[in-house]
């Protein structure tokens, strides 16, 4: 395991390199002048074309541009955005904590109500209420989110109107950013409560609906993992002793049955990060993926080239903390190196 | 084989979701004599009719959209283009997938080198997000959308055929036919692939669901098929401006994904527990 761990660790300036290269092939793969799509119908003349054309550097060989662009990557620099005229890097980091927070909540959600659910489903196998859950379960897995986003708003946002429709927290609330966590934010400011509130209303929906997959896959794979390790002889053991069924399930059992949902609940947060593309246009959300949508339609190459880049840091990072909680949570791991 | 179709009949889940596939297959087949209406027929006067049981009229069973095209002629063509493209993006993952990773596990080396660090970069850019990084190159439709989905679903295929031909390489088979003088292409082809089939199925099925779903997220976006083009992605998208008057729009294309999507794991789930005996009665 230490070995993957340090292959992971290696590997990651190689894949980076491959990501800038496709990040790099992007502007000059595009159909049509780049230029002028960036330029788009704001008049073009032969100047302000030589101008950009300068400023992006496509006036020079290909080798160079590229060699050029990763030496500004390595300073840190991964260009301006053509529609807000700001560094990318910094809108990144502006509306990574959106991301963040939607994600965490989202999948506590997931894993407060999966576990549950699949313990339940493999303590009452074959009932009723094992069927009904895990049909809901294969449902979830099913749903393509963009329609459940759609029905959770028309049934509480506009039937019910517990909920609201977009945003993160009312307009009435000016929140300083401490932690660019709002619900943390939003109590250390002075309408703390009524402002706490407001964030957690605006949270709700995109979480539950961000949570929705990851929840079944979650439930789908405690079930199966907890009815392997029952069947082991330990567990025989432990019920010939006269322990309780719960005691022998939750005690005997889930420890032992933690390894592959620990493993899902890893593979789930790249999928959340997919889901927030998707749930954050919907909710208007100003996180990480309703940016990278909304600059691909604006065709804002420097946002799409510095996102991609930024994006897959930011995963191969979360995939290397998920291997090391693998080995915090396996000990045969551990003792394997 | 016998026995893989025996514990196939005996999920009923699975058994369920081929029917119902069927179904979609048959209604996608005759889609042109099942439609009442061409699906992009504009009715004038008729906009937003909703469904026969609110009180919709007969001539529009499942009522009209926005600008008065007929909803259940466009479904019906709707399902031709999801399982065309569930079908396409199946078929493109799995040709380019199986091969690569075919010659990763059998070649090893630096040919596997060169083919896991592009499934490095691949995978460490979240699925959607690549296509949606695919499809701003290519340019949005339905075409790039798919191409762009199946891309995304490749490292799944190579490292699941790359790990079972190099556990395949390690049995004594392998060695016998080559000291038979067999060509690279025969043990391949013929001695290898065939027993790696079982989890290459399996992803085949689930890639189906995952393919329609993925290429109707792309068209919710306005990075997949661009309307008109009757495809439950972008119907959905169309309808999000009419949730409130007329909630159909939104939610029977919704359901269609759903069905189809589900049906598709239903199959994938009992294939899995019929080609893998060992995770039976999970």
């Amino acid at each position: 395991m230490i070995k993957i761990l340090r292959y992971r660790l290696f590997a990651i300036l190689p894949t980076l390199l491959g990501v800038s290269i496709i990040a790099f092939a992007l502007i000059r793969l595009a159909p049509g002048d780049p230029v002028m799509l960036m330029l788009g119908e704001r008049g073009a003349t032969p100047e302000v074309y030589q101008k950009m054309q300068a400023s992006l550097g496509l006036d020079q060989p290909v080798l160079l541009q590229y060699f050029k662009y990763l030496g500004q990557l390595f300073t840190g620099n991964f260009g301006t955005s053509i529609t807000s005229q700001r560094p990318v890097f910094e809108e990144f980091m502006d509306r990574f904590p959106a991301t963040m927070e939607l994600g965490i909540v989202g999948m506590l959600f997931a894993i407060l109500f999966g576990v549950p659910m699949g313990i339940i489903s493999a303590a009452k196998r074959k009932t009723p209420l094992d069927y009904t859950l895990m049909g809901g379960a294969l449902l979830g897995y099913s749903m393509p989110i963009f329609w459940w986003a759609l029905v959770l708003i028309m049934f509480f946002s506009v039937q019910l109107g517990w909920t609201p429709v977009s945003g993160r927290i009312s307009v009435m609330y000016e929140i300083d950013q401490v932690t660019g966590f709002l619900l943390i934010d939003s109590l250390l400011s002075e309408e703390s409560w009524p402002a706490f509130k407001s964030a957690l209303h605006h949270l709700i929906l995109p979480a539950f609906v961000l949570g929705t997959i990851p929840l079944a896959v979650i439930a789908r794979m405690t079930r199966s993992s907890l009815l392997e390790v029952l069947r082991e002889d330990y567990i025989r053991t432990a019920r010939a002793k006269g322990l309780t069924e719960q005691r022998v399930i939750v005690l005997h059992g889930l420890k032992n049955a933690l390894i592959p949902i620990v493993t899902v609940i890893g593979l789930m947060l790249g999928a959340v990060l997919t889901g927030a593309i998707l749930t954050e246009t919907i909710f208007s959300w100003p996180g990480i993926g309703r940016w990278f949508v909304s600059s691909v339609e604006a065709r804002d190459y420097p946002v799409i080239q510095g996102g991609i880049i930024l994006i897959a840091l930011t995963v191969m990072i979360v995939n290397l903390l998920v291997d090391l909680i693998y080995l915090w949570v396996n000990p045969l791991l551990r003792e394997e190196s | 084989m016998k026995k893989f179709f025996l514990r196939l009949n005996q999920n009923k889940g699975a058994i369920f979701g081929l029917y119902v596939l069927i179904v979609f297959v048959l209604v996608s087949l005759f889609a042109p004599l099942l439609a009442p209406y061409d699906p992009n027929t504009i009715f004038d006067n008729q906009f937003n009719l909703p469904p026969i049981w609110s009180g919709g009229e007969v001539t529009h069973f499942l009522g009209t959209d926005d600008i008065g095209r007929d909803v259940l002629s466009r479904l019906i063509f709707g399902t031709r283009i999801s399982l065309m493209v569930g079908f396409l993006v199946v078929t493109l993952s799995l040709l380019v997938g199986v091969s690569l990773g075919l010659l990763a596990g059998y070649f090893g080396g630096w040919v596997d080198q060169i083919i896991m660090r592009g499934v490095d970069i691949l995978m460490a850019l979240p699925s959607i997000l690549l296509a949606i990084v695919i499809v701003a190159i290519l340019g949005p439709s339905l075409e790039n959308g798919i191409i762009a989905v199946s891309i995304v679903y490749l490292p799944n295929y190579i490292r699941v055929v790359r790990g079972a031909t190099m556990s395949e390489m390690k049995k004594p088979y392998v060695d016998a036919s080559k000291c038979f003088g067999a060509s690279h292409w025969r043990q391949i082809l013929i001695n290898i692939l065939p027993n790696c089939m079982a989890p290459i199925i399996v992803l085949a099925s689930l890639g189906f669901s995952e393919g329609i779903l993925n290429v109707a997220a792309l068209g919710f976006l306005g990075l997949g098929a661009q309307p008109p083009t009757p495809e439950w992605g972008v119907m959905l998208a169309d309808a999000k401006a009419f949730i409130e008057t007329s909630p159909w729009l939104v939610n029977l294309p919704g359901l269609c994904i759903l069905i189809v999507v589900l049906s598709f794991n239903l199959m994938g789930d009992g294939l899995r527990d019929a080609l893998d005996p060992k995770l039976k009665g999970r």
